[in-house]
């Protein structure tokens, strides 16, 4: 049996993991569902004037998503750890850093595009200009992948713990606040007609240091967990 | 100095090394304490706006400063304890944590009393008071998730990560919150304009800075000597000490 190149390695486990959540579609879908809830529970709970939501729609979607992210982070490597096939990655020949970089893709195909897809469906709910839906989901493509790699380290880091989940957001919560600052912000600025380049670029700046640093951390903290 | 490294990364000799240390950083801080106070509090002149109240800096600034101090002290045993597996390191991380948080907690609550004379309100989302709102968190989560692991060094390595996790993140999150106030709004509270500093209010500054210090240092020892006689408590040497 020859070896299976690096290239190859990644995308075994990004097609099994895709597999795997095609397989649990309704699991899948609750933080799609968290999102829209969440979202509607704002007009009733602030005001339904569409002034005021209005100017709360970047924020109040941005939260939303991060939230909705950060519920669905758990099953990134929990069913894996359950039944063992996370040490086994750990065995293989090749970097543990690639094959998290492979789940990680997988968990924001999955998480991370639908988002990004019921966001203007959204958007619209909450009487945003119509002008600024580009730039939202602009900040949700490029901060969307952030969350994941970011969220990846935390899980990693909690997988071997029977209650991780408030844990979880304890610790990743404070490390997305750059993403929701520089997002929201971009997302307001195209409401108000103002340029919005410079955000993205810093967006695009987190998501290049992101995609470098975060499969190494997370490789690392699962190699503890497992220990 | 390496043979000094590895044999401070005995806990044996560490224990009684601090031994020797612990009353003379006690005491040093005790007499920079009182002194700084006294110059901060009697002797430096009143402030020409501010009058009295401005005298919180000399506990305020000191512990801001420690809050950052203590967090990179923290990182950096975390990562010694991370790459040589030096028991020391992990030790020291996991008991500057709870100190880090204390001093960053004190910078908060000096701060916004402070603030109620001076801007009229207890908090705005001033830059600085948000990232340090921040810092505390990144504190609590750390002390979290040292508790949620019953392994103490596997606890200690998943603490490492985080903590060298955030200190990547520091500066990313201090800048984003900066740009993010000045984006909003410039500041519409009454800011006032710091003058060029006095020696005579400097000076105390610099005391109460090394005070706290030598405070941490202090208690990092009290608390790093108990920590080592609690996790190496089955060796020879602890109980030796113990039942003499």
């Amino acid at each position: 049996m020859s070896e299976a190149s690096l290239y190859q390695a990644f995308s075994t486990v990004l097609k099994r993991d895709l597999t795997l959540a095609y397989r649990t579609r309704t699991e899948m879908v609750n933080p799609m569902l968290f999102f829209i809830i969440v979202i509607s529970l704002f007009p009733l709970a602030v005001s339904p004037d569409p002034k005021v939501l209005q100017s709360l729609a970047p924020g109040v979607i941005w939260v939303a998503a991060l939230l909705a992210t950060l519920l669905s982070l758990d099953s990134m490597f929990r069913s894996d750890f359950d039944d063992g096939a996370l040490e086994q990655m750990l065995l293989s020949v090749h970097p543990v850093s690639v094959l998290v970089l492979g789940k990680v893709l997988a968990h924001w195909l999955v998480t991370g595009i639908p988002l990004l897809l019921l966001a203007p469906l959204l958007a619209v709910l909450l009487h945003m200009p119509s002008d600024s839906i580009p730039a939202l989901m602009t900040t949700l493509a490029l901060g969307g992948p952030i969350l994941s790699l970011v969220g990846a380290i935390g899980v990693a880091l909690t997988v071997g713990l029977r209650r991780g989940g408030v844990l979880l957001s304890l610790l990743i919560l404070p490390l997305y606040i750059p993403v929701l600052i520089f997002a929201a912000n971009a997302v307001s600025n195209a409401a108000a007609g103002l340029a919005i380049a410079g955000q993205l670029y810093f967006l695009g700046a987190l998501l290049a240091l992101a995609l470098t640093l975060a499969p190494i951390a997370t490789a690392a903290a699962l190699r503890i967990s497992l220990r | 100095m390496w043979l000094f490294f590895h044999k401070l990364g005995s806990p044996k000799y560490f224990y009684d090394l601090s031994g020797k240390f612990l009353p003379w950083f006690g005491g040093l801080t005790l007499i920079l304490m009182l002194l700084g106070s006294y110059w901060g509090l009697v002797v430096a002149p009143a402030d020409y706006q501010q009058g009295d109240s401005y005298r919180i800096i000399y506990i305020h600034v000191p512990a801001a400063w420690m809050s950052l101090f203590v967090y990179i002290v923290m990182a950096s045993a975390g990562a010694i304890g991370l790459i040589w597996k030096m028991k020391m390191a992990d030790v020291v991380a996991s008991c500057s944590a709870p100190l880090g948080a204390a001093f960053t907690f004190l910078a908060l609550v000096t701060g916004s009393l402070w603030g109620k004379p001076m801007w009229g309100t207890y908090w705005v989302w001033d830059a600085r008071l948000t990232s340090e709102l921040i810092l505390l968190f990144l504190y609590l989560g750390f002390m979290g998730l040292e508790a949620a692991i019953d392994d103490k060094r596997t606890a200690a390595n998943a603490c490492a990560v985080l903590a060298l996790v955030g200190v990547v993140n520091i500066p990313i999150i201090h800048y984003s919150v900066e740009w993010w106030n000045t984006l909003h709004q410039g500041s519409t509270v009454a800011r006032v304009d710091k003058p060029a500093m006095d020696v005579n209010m400097l000076i105390p500054l610099l005391i109460m800075w090394f005070a706290f210090m030598f405070y941490y240092g202090t208690t990092l020892f009290m608390r790093a000597r108990n920590e080592v006689l609690y996790r190496e408590r089955d060796t020879a040497w602890v109980k030796e000490m113990v039942t003499e």
